[in-house]
């Protein structure tokens, strides 16, 4: 007899489980995910950097968490950071620590700290990890897992327009214009991929708006993090005679070198304090954590791609430095407002890709590439869903208003432009 | 022209003497030496606690605490800590017979990732080829094969012509790195320097993903107590250490032992490459090793080559190790140059005690007295 009552029981269980299984399927179709409303003076949040704040990359994130943390109220005991967690099973480890010691927000400022971020966030589905310049939130769809970037470019071009403006204070002639040779520049990348040539390109075309015949080489360290090899690549570059450096890697080795050889310097994360110091741009994060504790203490999702912008004060440029051409700052301010009007850092009447075709072997996007006569994109298929195969999927190119542009950090947060324009020459 | 001769005729001056002299001892009972190792562990934590609670502006005391939350706070610490201990454990095993035979194998860290490099390019490669099975022997036998080519090679050498083993070593570390960033910059075809995490070729879970790698180091480790301390090699190796010319003497063919040796080290640091790469599936990277080649010359050393202590040394320095960290974000530091000074300090208060192990001071007694 019980064990009749029992069966019977469970068999009506199940009928109602499927039914309400059948209901939140519905539900789901709205993709309305929702998660617990945390209380402010719960909530506990942690970052995890690569290396610590004596790289200016990872200074930038810890700043800026401290800062977001104060504005936000928490006191000392809610918040956790931890420094040179290297991009493997450590991060794992790290992020699911956290998790057990009941924090709410996790954050990871690496590139290569994503895959294993991923993974804590499929394990621990009450916690959100947020991933700054990671690629794969859009296709993963996990609800507690997003990543975020800013349009750093837009910085990157006004960093580029000071630099120009540089240029033609210390070679122009009457009237401002700058001989071939006094118009190249040089840049230290850290890595042949999108997020550090969507940063050259954008700084090129900001030097292009302001001296039209500028030409740019780029090298490479293979590393984001190398004083010694950051500092030489900018010798090797002043020594080919570039007039003035920029760079993307996150020591001091570019600007020290420019510092010097009298050489002026476009910086990045912030000022250098060196006397050819030009202009910096940055990603202030500030913005994106306070949006995240937002989220977590109203129990909202938090956006799979946040892409911070000149708007929501995400992107930044610093003060004019000592070596900034008179008249700097107001063309800064006509520009940015240029930008906040629609003005296009990629539009594609502005650089030509005649030359993209060159490069070959692994960097060759000639399949990808569609252009006109005169060499300007009319469409690009670029790697948007990174599912790891390198098979470029989406057309990014946009017209709107009559202008064609290169619409990146549109479709995911991350940088994704990576051809190398006509006017930039790498050296590998 | 003489030169012009000083003559100078000094007062003859009072001998200056120590108050103190040096005296070697022999057979410090265990009990003293133990007494003598904990107060310098207990010495350099102190020290440690109070430059992290000065930098810090806070109680250098929570530091205890700390570090004994990092390492037992919760069940995953726990588990990591002990996998810590294994990896070490394991590494030091590798380096061991061949310290034990003086031969100075400074290339841990090399022959750990090349066994990494090749475990992980076999599960690149073949990942979605191969039934699991397969696929984690070939990757096993392909890790220790590679390790014991980075071991052979620097052994043929010191056999056969001499060469400085030590240098050797180390060099083959570089190459390894090398052969890593290579392999990157021509798999890696997105150029963002990043190796992906794999989906096959994971070691099935025992409990959790830890429990395996801990039960083999550890039962290795048993194997290899029996095998030096008990067996015909483990003697060979001792006496080649002692001797060479002593070893020859008795027919014992030394080159021979140096390569045999040298085989078992690589083969063991190619196991440990192995577990990095086939424990989780992490991504490959040139620090994948996390320096360990290097930290288990000191296990293996402050152990004195003995494998139950050095299971010892290696738990203290993986505790540190993973103590620090959370003093680290407990404390606010944002970087880890205080946390790498304060091991440092622990591990030189450790390391010089064992001068008072093997010498005492004597104070001169007052003269006339």
């Amino acid at each position: 007899m019980f064990k009749k009552i029992l069966s019977i029981s469970l068999a009506l269980l199940m009928v109602v489980g499927c039914l309400a299984s059948f209901a939140a399927c519905k539900n789901n179709g709205e993709k309305e995910v929702k998660f617990d409303a945390v209380p402010l003076a719960e909530l506990k949040t942690a970052l995890i950097c690569l290396h610590g704040d004596n790289s200016t990359y990872d200074k930038n994130f810890i700043d800026a968490f401290k800062t977001a943390c104060k504005n936000k109220g928490l006191t000392e005991a809610q918040y956790t950071i931890v420094t040179d967690i290297p991009e493997g099973e450590a991060c794992y480890n790290k992020a699911a620590e956290f998790a057990d010691d009941g924090y709410n927000l996790v954050f990871a400022d690496s590139f290569g700290h994503e895959p294993y971020m991923l993974k804590a966030a499929k394990e621990f589905k009450n916690v959100r990890f947020c991933h700054a310049t990671g690629t794969k939130a859009h296709t993963e769809n996990v609800a507690n897992y997003s990543n975020a970037f800013a349009s750093i470019y837009e910085g990157r071009y006004l960093a580029g327009v000071a630099a120009g403006l540089k240029l033609v204070e210390l070679y122009g002639d009457a009237n401002g214009s700058v001989s071939d040779a006094n118009a190249k520049i040089g840049y230290v990348g850290a890595w042949p991929y999108a997020e550090v040539i969507s940063g050259y390109t954008s700084f090129y075309l900001g030097v292009k708006s302001v001296v039209a015949n500028a030409t740019m080489e780029v090298r490479y360290t293979n590393s984001w993090y190398d004083e010694t090899a950051e500092k030489t690549t900018a010798q090797a570059l002043i020594a080919t005679g570039c007039k003035l450096i920029s760079q993307h890697a996150d020591s001091m080795g570019a600007p020290t070198a420019c510092e010097e050889a009298g050489v002026p310097n476009v910086s990045y994360n912030g000022a250098t304090n060196t006397t050819t110091f030009v202009i910096a741009s940055k990603i202030n994060w500030v913005p994106y954590f306070e949006y995240a504790i937002d989220c977590v203490v109203e129990g909202k999702k938090i956006d799979a791609d946040y892409t911070g912008t000149i708007g929501t004060g995400s992107v930044e440029i610093t003060a004019v430095g000592a070596a900034a051409a008179a008249g700097t700052q107001a063309k800064l301010d006509a520009k940015k407002a240029e930008l906040a009007n629609g003005l296009k850092v990629f539009d594609c009447s502005t650089f030509t890709v005649k030359n993209a075709k060159a490069y070959t072997g692994e960097f060759s996007k000639s399949a990808c590439i569609t252009m006109d006569a005169e060499g300007h994109l009319t469409a690009y298929t670029a790697d948007v869903d990174d599912a790891g195969d390198y098979v470029p999927e989406t057309n990014v190119i946009k017209t709107e208003n009559g202008v064609t542009y290169f619409a990146e950090s549109a479709l995911r947060s991350a940088p994704y432009f990576d051809v190398i324009i006509d006017g930039i020459t790498v050296v590998e | 022209m003489e030169p012009k001769i000083e003559q100078n005729n000094p007062k003859p001056k009072k001998r200056f003497e120590l108050p103190f002299h040096i005296v070697k001892r022999s057979n410090l009972p265990l009990k003293q030496k133990i007494l003598i190792y904990a107060a310098a562990l207990v010495g350099g934590l102190l020290l440690s606690a109070l430059i992290c609670g000065e930098f810090a502006g806070k109680n250098p005391f929570s530091f205890f605490g700390l570090l004994f939350k990092g390492c037992f706070g919760t069940e995953r610490k726990r588990w990591l800590l002990f996998t810590e201990t294994a990896l070490l454990l394991g590494t030091s095993m590798a380096l061991i017979p061949s310290f034990k035979m003086r031969f100075w194998n400074l290339g841990g860290n090399g022959q750990i990732l090349v066994g990494s490099l090749s475990a992980y390019s076999i599960a690149y490669f073949l990942g979605s080829k191969l039934p699991e099975g397969v696929l984690i022997s070939l990757m096993f036998a392909a890790a220790v094969a590679s390790g014991i080519l980075w071991a052979i090679i620097p052994a043929i050498f010191k056999a056969f012509f001499g060469t400085n083993e030590t240098l050797f070593t180390l060099m083959m570390n570089y190459i390894a790195a090398g052969l890593v960033l290579y392999c990157r910059a021509s798999w890696i075809k997105s150029g963002s320097g990043q190796f992906p995490t794999l989906s096959a070729g994971i070691l099935p879970k025992l409990y959790n993903d830890k429990l395996i790698t801990i039960l083999v180091f550890f039962l290795l480790a048993a194997v290899m107590f029996v095998y030096l301390k008990y067996s015909k090699h483990g003697y060979e190796i001792s006496v080649v250490g002692e001797s060479e010319n002593t070893a020859k003497y008795i027919g014992i063919n030394v080159k021979r032992v140096i390569l045999r040796t040298m085989v078992l080290s690589g083969a063991i640091a190619g196991l440990v490459g192995f577990f990095l790469i086939a424990q989780t599936g992490q991504g490959l990277s040139p620090d994948i090793t996390n320096n360990r080649g290097f930290t288990a010359i000191m296990t293996s050393w402050l152990a004195a080559f003995d494998l139950p202590v050095t299971v010892l040394t290696c738990l203290f320095i993986a505790f540190i190790t993973k103590g620090m960290e959370q003093v680290r974000s407990g404390f606010g530091f944002t970087n880890d140059s205080i946390s790498k000074i304060v091991i440092g300090l622990v591990y030189f208060c450790v390391i010089s005690c064992a001068f008072f192990v093997n010498y005492k001071i004597v104070f001169r007694k007052k003269e006339g007295k």
